[in-house]
C-alpha cells in the first residue's frame, strides 16, 4: 500500500521558482502521468518525490510515511531514467540485480527476480551482454526490468520514452501499460507528450509554470479543462478559442452568432476542433488550408479574424477561400474567465 | 594532399622524437649488451653482482609499494570531495596542484630543512623540550627515518598529479549514475566501489601508470635527503655512470628500470581493463 501524498511542496532555485507550493495526492495503485511543456516543474516534482532534491518547503509522505528527509534508498521507490542509466560496466543480469545486491539478497532470491523481470520485458537472452551493446530500445527495457526488480511501492519514470523513435515508443507504451497494471504499483509518469499521457494515465495532473493546473482523469482533462491553459496545451489540434462579446444575462455574442453562457462579466468561448458540424448556420469561417489525413480532414480556418481549426469527415473536401458555416456541438461548448483563465 | 597534411604536420615532432629520444634510447640498449667491443651480458653480471643492486632494487619496489597506495587513497578522497563541491572548485585545485610547479630536486631541499640536524623539526623537539640537543634525523643509524621522509616528500609533491587526472575523470562520468545509484539503495561507499570506481577505470590507469613510472625513477628527493644512505636504482645508475665512468652498467640499470616499468604498465592495463561494450 503506497498512498503518495505531497502537501506544500515548493521548490526555488536561487531567484527561480521552480515549484510553487503544490499539493498533490496519488492513490495506491495509481498511474499518475505529471504532464507538461519543458521548464513546467514536473521532473522537479518528480525528483523531490525521489528524494534526488530537496524541497525548499512542503512534506512528502510515501505510504503513510513522511520522506522529504530521508535518502532515495529509504523511500521505498524504483526509478526508471530519461537516458535510462544503465551501468555500462555492469551486464544486464547485474544491472537488473543491482538493487537486489545493494540489499544483500541471497543469490537464489536475485536470479528468481531477475530472471523474471527479464522475461517480463523480453530480454532474457540479453541477460549477458552489457550496455554498449544494446539498442536505445533494450536499454529502456532494462531500465525498466531494474525497477521492477525491487517489487517497489513506487516506480518512478522520468519521460521514459522519449528518446526512442516513434514506432518503438508506441510498442513499449502498450507494453509498459500492461506490464506496470499488473505490478501493482503506484506510478508516477513525468512526460510532455499528451498522447502518452492520455493513453497512459489513470489521472494526469497538466502542470504549468510551476503549477499544477488540474488533476482528473484524462477524459475529464480533454473534455472539462479546468484553465484555458488545459485546453490550449492538450488536444491536436488544441481547442478554438474566440472572444465573446455580452448579449444579455448567460447570453453571448461569438462571432455574430448568439450562445447560452454563463452569467458573468466576461467570458471566452471554446470549442474542440472535432466538435463542429459543417451547416448551413454557425459559425462562419472562411477556409485557409485544407489537409486530409484519411479518416478526417483538417481544416484551417478564420473566424472573426481568429485562426480557427476544424476536424472534418474526410468526405467533406472544401477548398481554401470556401466559406463554411460550423456549428458547435452545444454540450461541448467551453467557457472561461480572461482574467482568472479558468473555466466558468 | 589534404590526405597527407596531418601525417606531415606531425612529422617534426615525430623527427624531433626519433632523433632525440629513440636514438638514444636504442644508444643505451646497446651499451648496456656491448663491454669492451664486444657483445656480451657482463654490464649486467656486474651491476646484479655489485652488493648495493639489491638493496637498491627492493629500496625502489618498496618506496614504490608504498607511497604510490598512499597518494592512489588520498587523490581518490580528495578528488571526490572536490567534485562534490559546489563553489571554489578552481582555487581549491589551484591551491592541491603548487607543489606539482615545484622540482623534485626542490620538493627534496624543502623536506630536507625540515629533517635536517639545524632543521624545523629540531627546533620544534628543542623548542618544546622534548629533546635536550639537536638529534641527527637522517643519518645511516637510522634508515627508516630517511625512508619516511622521503615518502612524506614524494607524496606531498607528486599526489596532485593523480588527483588532476581523477577529477577530470569524474567529471565524465555522467550524474545520472550516481543518481540511479542512490534510488537503486547504494550507501555513499556502495557508490563509490560499485559505480564511481569500476567507470573511473580509464583515468585510474593513467593516473597509476604515470605515477608508478615516477616512482620507479625517483631520484633526486632520495639524493637530498638521504645522500647515499638509501640507495634506489636511479642513484645506482648516477653513481655508476658518473663516478664510477661504467658507462655500459649504467646502462643496465637503465634498462631493468625500464624492464620494471613496462611489466608494471602492462599489469595495469590487465587489471583496469574495460571489455569493449562496457565503456561509458
Amino acid at each position: 500500500m503506497a498512498v503518495i501524498e505531497i502537501k506544500q511542496v515548493a521548490k526555488t532555485f536561487g531567484s527561480f521558482t521552480a515549484l510553487h507550493s503544490v499539493d498533490l495526492t496519488i492513490a495506491d495503485q495509481e498511474f499518475m502521468v505529471l504532464l507538461g511543456a519543458s521548464g513546467c516543474g514536473k521532473t522537479t516534482l518528480l525528483r523531490i518525490i525521489a528524494g534526488l532534491e530537496t524541497p525548499t518547503t512542503g512534506e512528502v509522505w510515501i505510504g503513510g510515511r513522511r520522506v522529504d528527509h530521508l535518502p532515495p534508498r529509504e523511500r521505498g521507490i524504483a526509478m526508471v531514467f530519461q537516458n535510462y542509466a544503465v551501468f555500462p560496466h555492469l551486464t544486464v543480469f547485474e544491472n537488473i540485480a543491482f538493487g537486489l545486491r545493494m540489499k544483500k539478497m541471497d543469490q537464489a532470491e536475485v536470479t528468481r527476480r531477475v530472471t523474471r523481470t527479464a522475461e517480463l520485458m523480453h530480454i532474457e537472452q540479453l541477460l549477458k551482454r552489457y550496455s554498449g551493446e544494446l539498442s536505445g530500445g533494450q536499454r529502456q527495457r532494462v531500465a525498466v526490468a531494474r525497477a521492477l526488480a525491487m517489487e517497489p511501492d513506487v516506480i518512478l519514470m522520468d519521460e521514459p520514452l522519449s528518446n526512442l523513435d516513434a514506432l518503438l515508443r508506441l510498442e513499449m507504451r502498450a507494453e509498459l501499460k500492461g506490464v506496470l497494471a499488473e505490478s501493482k504499483t503506484t506510478t508516477i509518469y513525468v512526460t510532455h507528450d499528451q498522447v502518452e499521457a492520455m493513453s497512459l494515465a489513470d489521472r494526469i495532473s497538466v502542470m504549468n509554470g510551476g503549477r499544477i493546473v488540474q488533476a482528473a482523469n484524462p477524459v475529464e482533462v480533454y473534455r472539462n479543462p479546468a484553465a484555458r491553459f488545459v485546453g490550449s496545451f492538450i488536444g491536436n489540434p488544441p481547442m478554438n478559442f474566440l472572444a465573446a462579446t455580452p448579449a444579455g444575462p448567460g447570453k453571448w455574442q461569438v462571432a455574430g452568432q448568439m450562445f447560452d453562457g454563463p452569467v458573468a462579466a466576461a467570458a471566452e468561448f471554446a470549442i474542440r476542433p472535432e466538435d463542429l458540424h459543417p451547416g448551413d448556420t454557425g459559425l462562419p469561417a472562411e477556409v485557409r488550408v485544407v489537409e486530409p489525413l484519411g479518416p478526417h480532414t483538417l481544416i484551417t480556418a478564420s473566424v472573426a479574424g481568429q485562426p480557427f481549426r476544424a476536424i472534418l469527415d474526410s468526405t467533406l473536401l472544401p477548398a481554401p477561400g470556401d466559406l463554411l458555416h460550423f456549428a458547435p456541438a452545444p454540450d461541448r461548448i467551453r467557457w472561461f474567465d480572461p482574467a482568472t483563465q479558468t473555466a466558468l | 594532399m589534404p590526405r597527407l597534411l596531418p601525417y606531415l604536420l606531425l612529422l617534426p615532432a615525430t623527427a624531433f622524437l626519433c632523433l632525440f629520444f629513440l636514438f638514444p634510447f636504442v644508444q643505451v640498449a646497446h651499451d648496456s649488451v656491448m663491454r669492451n667491443g664486444v657483445y656480451t651480458l657482463e654490464n649486467f653480471s656486474r651491476m646484479a653482482g655489485h652488493w648495493k643492486f639489491s638493496t637498491a632494487f627492493w629500496n625502489t619496489m618498496l618506496l614504490t609499494a608504498v607511497v604510490v597506495p598512499i597518494q592512489l587513497a588520498m587523490a581518490l578522497t580528495m578528488a571526490s570531495i572536490v567534485t562534490k563541491l559546489q563553489r571554489g572548485r578552481s582555487t581549491i585545485l589551484y591551491i592541491f596542484a603548487i607543489p606539482l610547479g615545484i622540482s623534485d630536486l626542490a620538493a627534496g631541499l624543502i623536506w630536507l630543512s625540515v629533517f635536517e640536524q639545524s632543521g624545523f623539526l629540531n627546533s620544534l623537539l628543542v623548542g618544546l623540550g622534548v629533546v635536550d640537543q639537536p638529534i641527527l634525523l637522517l643519518g645511516y643509524q637510522n634508515t627508516w627515518i630517511i625512508f619516511i621522509a622521503i615518502v612524506l616528500a614524494e607524496v606531498w609533491r607528486a599526489t596532485a598529479i593523480m588527483m588532476v587526472i581523477l577529477v577530470a575523470g569524474m567529471g565524465l562520468i555522467p550524474k545520472e549514475y550516481g543518481e540511479a545509484a542512490d534510488v537503486f539503495g547504494a550507501s555513499r561507499w556502495q557508490k563509490f566501489r560499485r559505480v564511481t570506481l569500476p567507470m573511473l577505470r580509464p583515468s585510474l590507469q593513467t593516473a597509476l601508470i604515470l605515477r608508478v613510472i615516477l616512482a620507479f625513477e625517483v631520484f633526486a628527493v632520495v639524493v637530498a635527503l638521504g645522500g647515499t644512505q638509501l640507495p634506489v636504482l636511479m642513484s645506482e645508475t648516477y653513481h655508476w655512470q658518473f663516478q664510477m665512468q661504467e658507462r655500459g652498467v649504467a646502462a643496465a640499470f637503465a634498462m631493468v628500470i625500464l624492464a620494471v616499468s613496462v611489466a608494471f604498465t602492462i599489469l595495469i592495463l590487465r587489471l583496469l581493463h574495460v571489455p569493449k561494450g562496457a565503456r561509458v
